[in-house]
């Protein structure tokens, strides 16, 4: 997740370089540049990408070892990228970002505590 | 502030409504905060997934005799572009380009649709090789995670429909971009969910 220092401003340009489209910011934060729709199409071969390695790996044998950390990695990758990109939190006002990591930590936090007291790591 | 189409995206705000407590669109910001409680929605559906999979009568199905990772894998890959329709479906309003947003919001309500049939189509398929909701604990689990995700799909292909529906009666006009994008977030939401069940539920052995 990008953080405020990372975040175009009208006066300050993309820190990935990219092409941004649009004007102002509001005093709660919200920079409202969205990529162009050249990015996107970017955006999403790169997921189609991370899909098929994916799906790639899934299947190789040799590295039966690191596949769930392999797979989660990606995941990883793949939700941080349409929740900034495509959902524009990363150009959006710090109020809604903070909303859904609140949602996604404690999720996370609660679950993992529920997994743990039901002892799933064992099994 | 009164802002044309060309300056990009845009909040009510900043469309000429009242201003908020926060200077942010109120719907903008219920969307963020139901968004949030989504994960903890499907957090409790994963999580109780995780716990049952291992779990049931030994004997009975098991997750690897019935998941075909190769469909299930195109079937994400069409929900990934969908999310990439819908992003462009709110950059063509927000630019006034109304033909181009009618042809993106179908093309993401298809997309989604197809998504759906697929879902339909591996429950069958379960359903015949003996895999049914009260079959084992396996299956319980499975069909509810899955079931309420292709729930929050079919709600989303609905209101991409209407969103359609609207902009052809000429009822959605580029000062309600907003409206879009907030069906986009939540069609987003959706995606996202679908990431983590597809790494979770389907790859991870």
């Amino acid at each position: 997740m990008a953080t405020d220092t990372g975040t175009a401003s009208p006066d300050r340009p993309a820190p990935d370089g990219g092409a941004v489209v649009g004007g102002a910011t509001d005093e709660a934060g919200a920079h409202h540049k969205h990529p162009t729709e050249k990015k996107y199409i970017q955006i999403a071969l790169i997921l189609a990408v991370i899909t098929a390695i994916e799906v790639l790996v899934y299947y190789v044998e040799s590295i039966e070892d690191y596949l769930v950390a392999i797979l989660l990695t990606l995941s990883v990758i793949k939700f941080v990228i349409v929740v900034s990109y495509f959902m524009h939190l990363r150009f959006d006002s710090r109020l809604f970002r903070r909303l859904f990591i609140l949602g996604l930590v404690l999720a996370v936090f609660v679950y993992t505590i529920v997994l743990t007291t039901f002892e799933i790591w064992k099994s | 502030m009164v802002v044309t189409a060309s300056e990009g995206s845009h909040t009510e705000v900043e469309e000429g409504h009242p201003p908020t407590a926060t200077g942010l669109s109120n719907e903008k910001v219920a969307m963020w905060a139901f968004l949030g409680s989504e994960c903890l929605l499907f957090g409790a559906l994963i999580s109780t997934y995780l716990l049952f999979r291992g779990r049931s009568t030994p004997g009975t199905i098991t997750p690897s005799d019935v998941y075909d990772i190769l469909f299930t894998s195109v079937s994400s890959f069409v929900l990934l572009m969908s999310s990439l329709t819908m992003v462009l479906a709110l950059a063509a309003i927000q630019r006034g380009d109304h033909r181009r947003l009618r042809v993106w919001l179908l093309a993401t309500a298809l997309l989604g649709g197809t998504f759906v049939a697929g879902q339909m189509y591996e429950f069958t398929i379960f359903y015949s090789e003996g895999l049914k909701i009260s079959t084992n604990l396996f299956g319980s689990s499975f069909f509810v995670l899955t079931g309420f995700h292709g729930a929050h799909v079919t709600i989303g292909v609905l209101m991409l429909l209407s969103l359609w529906s609207l902009s052809v009666r000429g009822k959605l006009p580029t000062h309600r971009s907003e409206t879009v994008e907030l069906v986009g977030l939540y069609w987003h939401f959706v995606d996202v969910v679908w990431i983590v069940i597809f790494t979770l539920v389907y790859l991870i052995p």
